[in-house]
């Protein structure tokens, strides 16, 4: 092995390890505020990445469709739970929420497919991010309150529901994107493409808008407080249901943009999204599932292991990249006091 | 609650009774049951052979074709259920699946012991003993294999280096390189193996370009098999790309692009009939499955092929049973049974089938093309 090859794998590594990081970033999120630990995170990637690919190619995505089915179903969620107390305000605000916003995205798709791949781009992230608010309120704040094992299996059972539902709005073949940019230069004897770049900002710049986020506005300050006493943050006036919802939003969200610049890398299946999302777990439990910087430096770990192991032995790359987490929960366990669960 | 109780065991008893007499065999009907894994890991192969059972024919030595298709997500345990489902409850007279290979052992060996005969969509090993019910529509893999290796030794190939799935297909390409290495007198200079959903291959191409081989063999499917053709070529590899059958389709020449010029691959004939002169004898079903099949479904494929190809054989056996007996009988499937070794050269889209007692795939030269891409077409190499 010489020195070019250790810079390809090192950049293979940090690549593929800032992808992971924003997984790890939106898994952390979700867990903090709403309990669950949100194995489809990885079904938003994969329906980003081929939302935009589809977009890109001048073909309306089945997710535009999928939008306005969810946002209508979430709308008679609503409805039904608020039924002794239904007002004019409540409707129309319902009814902009659920039915003008959706179709607007879905009338937008169908007007604007293949035009550019900045309207492309900006359209996934806008279609994917809407998923998740719905997402949550059908599948997730029925059971809010209850049991985090309870939640876990409600978000197995909404992994493999969003699943299927990818295979038949997007078909068992796999999808690939063209490059956001063709721009690419030279580091000594390793060429750095655009689209690497645009890996490396759009992480960097994630961070940052999740750190002013969580830090500088009001929002960002109730999902903190919702993450550390529930209970307390409703003493407080805080609306706790709405802070499941914007989780589960920023989570779309950063799905959405982790899919976009897989998108152009490699071919994306409907089904690819559960591997990549487990790589970001592995990330975010090294993390314990509550620190941003650690999880990001546990990313990049995973990525360079990762990496490093395709050239030395590709036959055990998934092995070891999962073997990983063995050592890491020991000392984890050894490391902390236990606490029962609440129940 | 009582009457509830009640009312529920009432409900049981009714729907046990219903499931139990089954249904009776229609006169002048030929049902027909498949298992497909339209769902799951393999829909890739599964939705085109559910697509291609659409355009199948209706009529069969004048009887009525009755067809039942059922999913089992490429689980065994599954097509097994589903297997004997068709021949309990439905009473086929001839079973279809499944799409992969270890469903199609499971439907194998519900099939044999209800002696009830069946095509395997998914190349499978077949157990010697229990060959008599059981033809296999796919091709075997050493037939492939061997058009590629003999590809290679006509070009001066001497060293190869190989990237497969890290799954069973992977391991079956590696076994047929290991045995056949000597003969054709090549060596296997690297092994790396990859996973369909890895977001990068770059560890293992720079590996592979390393150790400088003469060419490289992808052993991949779908458009999986793309990934390292592409990053192959980005990480300057200048040799031969040869691919296995399991990657010809118009998916991988849309997300390999520019890479995919040039690259070597065996494959079914069914996926060029156009090139092939007019004495093939798969020319003129593979026409007529394309021609049916491209303005419904959208590009060919080759797993299209196989439950079509089934429906060829059927065409030739069924006839041939029918003077012995009557459909729905066990005597007919038995005269099926006989009837697919007594029939010579059915022509079908993948190949010409001449199944023997042993010899349950009965394909040869015919059912392999070597394909090349041009300007994001196919074509055929001579």
């Amino acid at each position: 092995m010489d020195l070019t090859i250790l810079l390809f794998l090192v950049q293979d590594g940090i690549t593929n390890g800032a992808i992971y990081a924003l997984l790890g970033f939106a898994l952390v999120l979700v867990f903090a505020v709403t309990r669950i630990i949100f194995i489809p995170q990885g079904e938003f990637v994969a329906y980003g990445a081929l939302t935009y690919a589809m977009l890109q190619g001048g073909h309306v995505p089945g997710t535009a469709y999928l939008l306005p089915i969810f946002a209508f179903v979430a709308l008679l969620f609503d409805l039904y739970a608020e039924r002794s107390r239904i007002t004019g305000a409540f409707l129309l605000r319902q009814g902009i929420e659920k039915i003008v916003v959706p179709l607007a995205l879905l009338f937008a798709a169908r007007e604007m497919a293949g035009v550019s791949t900045v309207s492309s781009l900006i359209l996934t992230v806008a279609i994917v991010a809407a998923l998740g608010p719905h997402l949550y309120r059908i599948a997730f704040q029925p059971l809010a309150d209850r049991s985090v094992l309870v939640l876990l299996i409600a978000a197995v059972g909404t992994h493999l529901a969003l699943t299927g539902l990818g295979l038949v709005f997007f078909g068992a073949e796999g999808q690939k994107a063209d490059a956001l940019t063709d721009f690419s230069i030279d580091l000594g004897p390793l060429p750095v493409s655009g689209q690497n770049i645009a890996v490396y900002v759009a992480t960097v710049l994630l961070i940052a808008g999740l750190y002013w986020f969580f830090e500088r506005t009001v929002q960002g300050k109730a999902l903190r407080a919702t993450a550390v006493n529930r209970l307390g943050a409703r003493l407080v006036g805080i609306r706790t249901k709405g802070t499941g919802k914007i989780a589960l939003a920023l989570a779309a969200g950063i799905g959405a943009v982790s899919g976009v610049l897989l998108a152009p890398m490699t071919t994306i299946y409907y089904d690819t999204g559960f591997v990549i999302g487990l790589k970001g777990f592995v990330a975010a439990i090294i993390a314990g599932l509550a620190s941003y910087p650690l999880t990001a430096a546990a990313a990049i770990a995973v990525g360079l292991i990762e990496s490093f192991s395709s050239f030395f032995a590709s036959d055990y790359k998934e092995v070891i990249v999962f073997t990983l987490l063995i050592p890491v929960l020991l000392v984890r366990s050894f490391a902390s006091k236990h606490t029962d669960e609440e129940d | 609650m009582k009457f509830k109780f009640s009312l529920m065991a009432a409900a049981c008893v009714a729907a046990l009774a219903m499931s139990n007499s089954g249904v009776k065999a229609e006169d002048g009907v030929l049902t027909v049951g498949a298992t497909l894994s339209t769902t799951g890991p393999a829909a890739a192969l599964g939705i085109p052979e559910k697509n291609a059972l659409t355009l199948v024919p209706t009529e069969i030595g004048g009887l009525k074709v009755k067809l039942i298709v059922l999913d089992d997500a490429g689980d065994p345990t599954q097509a097994t259920t589903n297997a004997k489902r068709l021949i309990n409850d439905d009473k086929v007279d001839v079973i279809l699946g499944s799409s992969t290979t270890p469903p199609t052992i499971a439907v194998s060996a519900v099939a044999f012991d209800a002696k009830v005969p069946h095509f395997g969509l998914g190349p499978m090993p077949v157990t010697p003993g229990k060959e008599r019910y059981t033809v296999i529509m796919p091709q075997p893999v050493p037939l492939m294999a061997a058009g590629i290796f003999d590809h290679m030794k006509k070009n001066g190939v001497k060293t190869v280096g190989m990237i497969g799935f890290s799954d069973s297909w992977g391991d079956l390409w590696l076994g047929q390189f290991k045995a056949a290495a000597d003969k054709y007198g090549l060596k296997l200079v690297a092994d790396e193996r990859y996973a369909r959903a890895d977001t990068s291959v770059t560890g293992q191409v720079l590996k592979l370009v390393a150790a400088k081989p003469d060419a490289v063999l992808v052993a991949a499917s779908g458009t999986g098999a793309a990934l390292p053709q592409s990053t192959l070529r980005e990480r300057g590899y200048k040799g031969p790309i040869y691919q296995t059958h399991g990657a010809v389709s118009q998916d991988f020449i849309r997300i390999a692009g520019k890479a995919a010029e040039g690259v070597i691959m065996a494959s079914g004939p069914d996926m060029l009939p156009e090139g092939q002169p007019d004495s093939a004898l798969t020319k003129a079903p593979g026409l007529a499955l394309v021609q049916a099949y491209e303005p419904k479904f959208g590009p060919r494929n080759q797993f299209a092929g196989h439950p079509w190809d089934a429906f060829e054989v059927l065409k030739r056996v069924v006839p041939v049973a029918l003077k012995k007996a009557k459909p729905g009988t066990p005597e007919f499937r038995e005269a099926i049974a006989d009837a697919l070794v007594i029939e010579k050269d059915i022509a079908a889209s993948q190949g010409v089938y001449n199944f023997t007692a042993t010899d349950r795939y009965g394909v040869d030269e015919r059912a392999r093309i070597m394909l090349t891409v041009k300007d994001g077409k196919f074509e055929l190499i001579k």
